[in-house]
């Protein structure tokens, strides 16, 4: 569409004066641009010539001291140690590399694989980017290398700091590990600091390492060195180190966590503890673990192979990262959603005859036989499935949904880790938005006993349990102090909660442990003053065909591993002043209170101990068993050598 | 005007708009981006595969995005002025409130794959907004204040949420790119005398507030400008990239030491050698002759695009024409003057030829609408 002619000039649209102005200028700008070019190039060229010539001054920088990560009581989990190591730029070994690293090769064990992939690297990288040929060098291969340096064009060695941690592979999934800058995360981060192309340079690549790498990197330092006309150091001139980055004290108790992951043994598991009163993380631990050290040396490809291809996949944070269906250990919620909207008060009473029929469909309660009358608080102690079908039919999945969200389920709580979940709180709106399905009510009898859609973390689950033992908002943290300075442990508000009905809550969860016909008394703790309150939960992972059904109950020991129920349980203590928070997730390991509470109730008698749990707190029966364990345990000594700040 | 337009007295359709693109420019075009092509071979030590290769796969789809581009008629650009630009803003607000953070500067959002620079977007879209609004105005309301205060609004408003991510180098080539586009539309130059008087001021007043504490620039802004004023006060530290640039650039001499021969390249004196500071390198290792010819095609660029717009009957694709030039104008002639050390170092790409891909496409794109106002102008 062309507009109709305009008239000439006259009308001042046309811009041809202003247009000839601007072009003035320009050329104005131009020439001006162009003279300095001259008197820079013509006029000055010898000048700059011959400071060209002498220029031999160049700066270095030097990667900056890591800052150190501390546990809560000042032990070192994160540090640096002594490496040495040799570097090469492809320029400066004259531009072929093959014949230095053959000759290297006589000094230092260099695999035939290795050097192909050396020489792949080299090919790959610009001229001038140092490559590190070979690290962790003894002091006897790094002096050899120095004294036959003449030989050695352009290979440089080097002693430098790389990260250790000393606790492997314990707190491996929350401090994450660092590791060489890859051109992938150069290419994530605008405009990077120089310090990062260094070879040397560690980048904290998942977990706290990679959320708080802006504290704990630091400042880079400069050297000052002359260089002949090939490039070549030749002597320094001056040297400035850079500031070590920022010491990070965790709220983690780095022996409790030892403990957790000892007692966890090779299971597929997760434990949290979290202090009821401010909120601190003090274990947050990821079994089967891996070793940290080897992803930061580099892990050869069959150790990766391995660890993928391991079915307890030590890789996953199951604390953070894992969500699982709750089970019963969401009764909590369903039974504080019932008593706030006031559809039942503590004395309501239903009858549990083994199930319940809802839309044609039969509902189970995992006791065959039923409960018989159940109240508020036996529906706890018993875990009875049929007052939690009840109930949600008169509560509704909304304020289910809603109670959750308030006791720290389906929201993300962002700690400074890796892929932390959100998990699902889920309501009617939302599987309207996910499945494009309307609710049922049959899902809303699932989701009352943590089935069906509702997803949690064990992080989430131990929020809600520090949530339900004070009735405070509690939020976690990680981070305690940064060099020296305390963080604020905040002021949690009260979350409105009707007391009364907390009270309802807490003493089900007492009764779980402490009654005579308590789902979880096995594990409960008998030292006064101790009294611990908890939860079993077992769920399904897999859905009982009619089938199967009929030919009765499936035994999980019958079924192949990773088609058994998942073990939940949640507790704290003491009961009456609470101290901390633990749950406890056992991934296929069958029932909660059979294998998640007694590893839960560990955790906690440790916590509480401050040291292995004494034998006189658990029942007589178990004393010779949990001695037993402690024997076997490979625990790091309570004053584990603290690393000077290097 | 294109050396078919003899042939041809109507505005062309279809596929045969393609004989009426701006050709000259497309070569010109071209040209400085094969010389950006040569440099980053140089800069990698000969190897075509670091940045060069990567460099050729944007140019060639910027071509393509260029002429695609110049097969949409006026209409429609006009008609999406006004949307493009709500956009851009709404965007550079969203990255204010959820951008990633990098070096202390939020500046992108990132969509999967893609990551979106809306500060960049926006000087595209700030030179479509006014030249319509320019097309639209009658003339004799030009000068009226009232109506010389509605372009000035929707200069500063995108202008201080660049300013706030913190980017300086940007808000200014914002607020130049929107002032280009009223000179040109011939607003009062009583205006623009006021405006740089402030300016003169304001700087003062910026020097002055120094260590006060209504300190008005960050830290690392004043050093720049202490390195500006006084390279050699601190040549290890601050000054060492301007002074190295200096020496390198000045010992390319007459016809410069050769390619890849550039000893101050080579060695690594040079920081940023393959973005901010190639035209370093070209002056290293052309010389005089070298570095002239690139400013030369530049000059040139420019001029075509002046006189297409000056011979544009149609006012919003002259408008577009004069202010996506002189967005590339300030963009070339800062570059330049920065590593001449005529202005403070403030960090900016040299268009078509420094390695990276956001800049790239937004002069691709602009210059599109150059062709387009180029093809569609009334006959």
């Amino acid at each position: 569409m062309t507009k109709p002619p305009r008239p000439g000039d006259t009308d001042g649209r046309s811009i041809t004066r202003r247009g000839l102005m601007l072009a003035g200028i320009q050329l104005g700008v131009v020439t001006t641009l162009a003279l300095k070019l001259r008197s820079m190039q013509v006029e000055q060229a010898e000048q700059y010539r011959m400071l060209a010539d002498g220029n031999s001054i160049k700066i270095r920088l030097l990667v900056p001291a890591r800052g150190l990560i501390h546990d809560r009581n000042g032990i070192v989990i994160a540090g640096n140690e002594q490496n040495y190591r040799v570097t090469l730029a492809r320029e400066e070994a004259g531009g072929d590399v093959e014949p230095v690293l053959r000759r290297l090769a006589r000094l230092i064990p260099i695999s035939d694989a290795r050097m192909a992939e050396l020489l792949d690297e080299f090919a790959k990288r610009s001229a001038v980017t140092p490559i590190v040929l070979a690290d962790r060098l003894t002091w006897e291969q790094f002096s050899s290398i120095a004294v036959n340096a003449p030989s050695l064009a352009g290979v440089t060695p080097e002693s430098g700091l790389s990260r250790v941690y000393p606790r492997a592979g314990d707190l491996a999934h929350v401090l994450g590990y660092v590791g060489p800058v890859s051109d992938y995360d150069l290419s994530k981060i605008e405009d990077p600091d120089p310090v990062l192309m260094l070879p040397e340079f560690q980048l904290g690549k998942v977990g706290f390492e990679a959320r708080m790498e802006d504290v704990l990197r630091g400042k880079a330092g400069q050297r000052r060195v002359e260089v002949n006309s090939a490039g070549r150091e030749m002597r320094q001139l001056s040297r400035q180190e850079g500031d070590q980055g920022a010491t990070v004290q965790m709220t983690i108790d780095a022996q409790l966590q030892n403990y957790a992951a000892q007692r966890m043994g090779t299971e597929s598991a997760a434990a949290v503890v979290m202090d009821c009163q401010t909120g601190d993380i003090v274990t947050i631990c990821s079994s089967p673990s891996f070793d940290p050290n080897k992803f930061v040396r580099g892990i050869s490809s069959s150790d990766y192979k391995a660890l993928m291809n391991h079915d307890h996949r030590p890789l996953a944070d199951k604390t953070v990262q894992g969500v699982y269906p709750p089970g019963s250990t969401f009764k909590m919620v369903t039974l504080m959603a019932g008593l706030e909207a006031g559809v039942i008060n503590a004395g309501t009473r239903f009858y549990c005859p083994g199930h319940t029929e809802v839309g044609g469909r039969r509902f189970h309660c995992w006791r065959r036989g039923g409960h018989g009358s159940v109240d508020a608080v036996t529906s706890l102690s018993h875990s009875c499935d049929v007052y939690y079908y009840e109930l949600a039919q008169k509560v509704g999945i909304d304020r289910i949904a809603a109670m959750a969200r308030r006791l720290g389920l389906g929201q993300r709580h962002d700690l400074p880790m890796s892929a932390v979940a959100e998990g699902i709180a889920p309501d009617r709106a939302w599987k309207q938005a996910r499945h494009g399905q309307s609710w049922q009510v049959g899902d809303s009898l699932n989701a009352s006993i943590g089935q069906g859609y509702v997803l949690a973390s064990p992080l989430q689950l131990a929020v809600m349990t520090a949530r339900i033992a004070t009735g405070l908002e509690i939020r976690p943290r990680l981070v305690r102090a940064i060099d020296g300075v305390a963080q604020p442990v905040p002021e949690f508000p009260d979350m409105g909660l009707n007391p009364a009905f907390l009270r309802v809550a807490r003493l089900g969860m007492d009764e779980v442990m402490n009654s005579a016909s308590g789902t979880a008394r096995r594990s409960r703790i008998i030292r006064e003053g101790w009294r611990m309150a908890g939860k079993t939960g077992t769920s399904q992972v897999r859905n009982i065909t009619a089938a199967e059904r009929a030919r009765g109950v499936v035994s999980n020991d019958q079924l192949p591993w990773n088609r058994r129920d998942h073990a939940l349980f949640v507790c704290y203590a003491p009961y009456e002043a609470p101290r901390y928070a633990v749950s406890v997730v056992v991934e296929h390991g069958g029932g909660g209170s059979a294998v998640a509470a007694p590893v839960a109730r560990d955790i906690l008698l440790f916590a509480l101990n401050g040291g292995l749990p004494p034998l006189d707190a658990v029942p007589d029966d178990q004393r010779a068993a949990m001695k037993e364990r402690h024997d076997a345990m490979h625990l790091f000594a309570p004053e584990a050598p603290r690393l000077t700040r290097a | 005007m294109s050396y078919l337009d003899y042939k041809v007295a109507q505005t062309p359709t279809g596929i045969r708009k393609i004989l009426h693109l701006n050709w000259p420019l497309v070569f010109l075009i071209a040209a400085v981006a094969s010389i950006g092509f040569l440099m980053l071979v140089s800069v990698a030590g000969g190897r075509v595969d670091t940045w060069a290769e990567p460099q050729m796969y944007r140019f060639a789809a910027g071509m393509v995005i260029m002429i695609a581009l110049a097969f949409v008629p006026m209409w429609f650009w006009r008609g999406i002025s006004v949307p493009a630009y709500v956009c851009c803003f709404l965007l550079l607000i969203a990255v204010e409130l959820v951008g990633t953070i990098g070096m202390g500067a939020q500046r992108w959002i990132d969509i999967g794959p893609i990551r979106l620079q809306p500060s960049e977007l926006m000087k595209i879209a700030l030179v479509l907004l006014l030249a319509a609004y320019y097309d639209w105005l009658p003339a004799r309301r030009v000068s009226r204040p009232l109506w010389v205060l509605i372009p000035v609004v929707l200069i500063l408003a995108p202008t201080g949420l660049v300013l706030i991510q913190p980017d300086l180098g940007t808000s200014i080539m914002l607020v130049a790119g929107g002032g280009i586009v009223m000179f040109a539309a011939g607003v009062s130059l009583w205006y623009f005398g006021v405006v740089i008087a402030a300016a003169v001021g304001l700087v003062v007043a910026v020097l002055e507030s120094r260590g006060t504490d209504w300190q008005l620039l960050k830290d690392y802004q004043f050093r720049r400008i202490d390195t500006f004023l006084d390279p050699t006060a601190d040549p290890l530290g601050a000054g060492y990239n301007i002074i190295q640039s200096q020496i390198a650039l000045g010992s390319g001499g007459w016809s410069g030491r050769g390619f890849m021969q550039g000893t101050q390249s080579r060695l690594n004196f040079l920081p940023e050698k393959h973005t901010d500071f190639i035209f370093t390198v070209l002056a290293e290792e052309f010389g005089f002759v070298g570095a002239m010819s690139l400013l030369a095609l530049y000059t040139l660029i420019i001029g075509f695009c002046l006189y297409s717009a000056l011979t544009n009957r149609d006012r919003f694709a002259a408008l577009i024409t004069v202010g996506i030039s002189g967005t590339f104008f300030l963009y070339f002639s800062i570059n330049m003057a920065t590593v001449m050390g005529l202005l403070p170092a403030k960090g900016s790409p040299l268009p078509l030829v420094s390695y990276g891909g956001t800049s790239l496409m937004i002069l691709m794109l602009g210059f599109g609408l150059v062709q387009a106002a180029h093809v569609h102008r009334p006959r």
